[in-house]
């Protein structure tokens, strides 16, 4: 057996070993610090599996701001946890549970293991329209020009779910800032760290997305950078989290799905077909898309996070 | 040459990895929160820098040294501030976390 | 067995897993948790079906690989949107519970009608 066998089959067993332990912990906080190692040692994974892209995008989303969102959660539902009027399931239904739970995994494994060992691909179609799109990574020419349409559609569904969030507040609170009222000093320990992560992280957030057009990296893994690094700003308490009826925030959650809808309709009128990039501006096209879609994305993650608004509008 | 820069690199991984099995049975072992933050900050930072100090060597460039060297700093900055975190709120409840 | 094929395998244990939490924790907090587990091993099985699509000098497909990008963004914009409203139903009510029991009886302080 090689060493990177050996290393496989160690990180398959300690990623099921740490989802096991994230459904079975006693605690809905410790289950959720498991879920955030878990989602790490699944970046391992995915770059065993030679998808740098999707392991960079399980790190920061995936692990990273979905790890921040239940920690939060987790520790204010504390309180109805203790309160424990839940009832569990008995324990005949529980093994019938179990029993059908295995039968789906089990079939799911006998269609993996059936799988052929070379199947159909779109690699080669992909690769021989990348020179004409300018550029280097497959990944970012799939997501960025191939299939444009679906991103676009799902930075649609990203601006949905912050209006859904925001619509949960109470009538009074509309408008108003997400939060509870801070003391006005900000948490030192945070604040160090935010002092000194936070320029490191926007330039390395920059550069992820940047460097996406021709190695691993992207908007989407760029963005969830500098939306962590607002996040812990924020969570440093060095800035309150804006007002909801800021019209700069508004524009900025909406930018990214509007410069991508207007450049597909400019496709349509000026290179032959909606989303059609005109040649030899393909890349510049491309990249000014992605300006938009990474301020976007680094702005609707944080309002994510900070949940719907509770104080009420000032003015 | 090379065989002198392998067996550092194997030497400088090896002692890294004991560190990290150290911080481990430190984890496992210790009876309260704050002694286990001790094993886990104190082995894991000396581990990871021994690990970098190994594949320092095996970089392919000068940028790619600074880069490993620039993780292990941001590691170490991170680390020093959740254990900051997480002692100050195991004393404040006691030592039930 | 291949690196792959170990992939698909755990990913298919995580989705059985996944599913036996959704199904058998009480608490909605823990079910978002396990809905994610399915998720991510829903998204594995994708994986090995891009990495059996390797040609043209790539590793993996890089059709499958977008498409997972995408499912793990839509995926935390639904968690966001699920752990808002249950946030704010203890908030609104004082108890998250799905038990339909504890809702007959009058819920405890922090309820604020709106």
């Amino acid at each position: 057996m090689s060493v990177l066998q050996a290393l496989d089959i160690g990180l398959a067993f300690l990623v099921f070993a740490v989802a096991a332990w994230t459904i079975f912990a006693p605690g809905a906080f410790a289950a959720t610090v498991g879920y955030v190692v878990y989602g790490l040692l699944l970046s391992l994974v995915w770059i065993r599996l030679f998808a740098v892209d999707v392991a960079l995008t399980e790190a920061a989303i995936g692990s990273g701001v979905t790890g921040v969102l239940l920690i939060g959660a987790a520790a204010r539902l504390r309180a109805a946890e203790a309160a424990g009027s839940e009832r569990s399931l008995s324990g005949p239904s529980r093994l019938l549970v179990a029993v059908l739970c295995v039968l789906v995994a089990v079939a799911l494994a006998g269609v993996v293991l059936l799988l052929p060992d070379q199947g159909p691909s779109l690699a080669p179609q992909s690769m021989q329209h990348l020179p004409e799109t300018g550029l280097g990574n497959p990944v970012t020419a799939v997501l960025i020009a191939y299939r444009a349409f679906d991103t676009m559609l799902e930075k649609v569904v990203l601006v949905l779910a912050v209006v859904g969030v925001w619509s949960l507040a109470a009538d009074r609170y509309w408008g108003g800032a997400p939060g509870e009222v801070r003391a006005e000093r900000p948490e030192p320990t945070l604040a160090f760290l935010a002092q000194i992560l936070a320029p490191l992280g926007i330039l390395v957030g920059i550069h992820v997305f940047w460097v996406g057009a021709d190695a691993p990296g992207g908007a989407f893994q760029g963005g969830a950078i500098l939306a962590a690094m607002w996040i812990i700003v924020m969570m440093a308490r060095l800035t309150e989290a804006p007002q909801t009826n800021a019209f700069w925030l508004r524009l900025a959650i909406v930018a990214g799905p509007l410069v991508f809808l207007v450049a597909g309709v400019a496709g349509a009128i000026f290179a032959g077909g909606f989303f059609a990039y005109p040649p030899g501006l393909a890349k510049p096209a491309i990249l000014f898309i992605e300006t938009f879609m990474v301020l976007s994305i680094a702005v609707i993650l944080p309002m994510l996070v900070a949940g719907p608004p509770r104080r009420e509008p000032r003015q | 040459m090379s065989l002198v820069v392998d067996l550092f690199s194997i030497v400088a991984i090896g002692a890294g990895v004991f560190f990290f099995l150290a911080g481990t049975v430190g984890l496992l072992r210790f009876p309260d929160p704050l002694s286990r933050l001790h094993a886990l900050t104190k082995a894991d930072n000396l581990g990871l820098g021994l690990v970098v100090l190994g594949l320092l060597p095996r970089s392919e460039s000068l940028l790619a040294a600074l880069k490993l060297v620039a993780i292990w700093a941001l590691v170490q900055l991170a680390g020093a501030t959740a254990a900051q975190l997480v002692g100050r709120a195991a004393r404040r409840k006691g030592t039930a976390l | 067995m291949t690196s792959a094929t170990l992939a698909g395998l755990v990913g298919a244990a995580l989705v059985g897993l996944g599913l036996y939490g959704l199904i058998a924790t009480p608490q909605p907090l823990r079910k978002i948790l396990a809905f994610n587990l399915m998720g991510s091993g829903v998204f594995l099985v994708f994986g090995i079906v891009a990495r059996k699509g390797a040609a043209a000098g790539l590793q993996a497909d890089p059709v499958p690989q977008s498409m997972v990008i995408t499912g793990i963004v839509v995926a935390f914009a639904a968690s966001a949107l699920a752990v808002a409203l249950v946030l704010r139903l203890f908030e609104a009510a004082g108890q998250v519970t799905l038990n339909p029991d504890a809702w007959t009886k009058p819920p405890g302080d922090g309820a604020q009608p709106e």
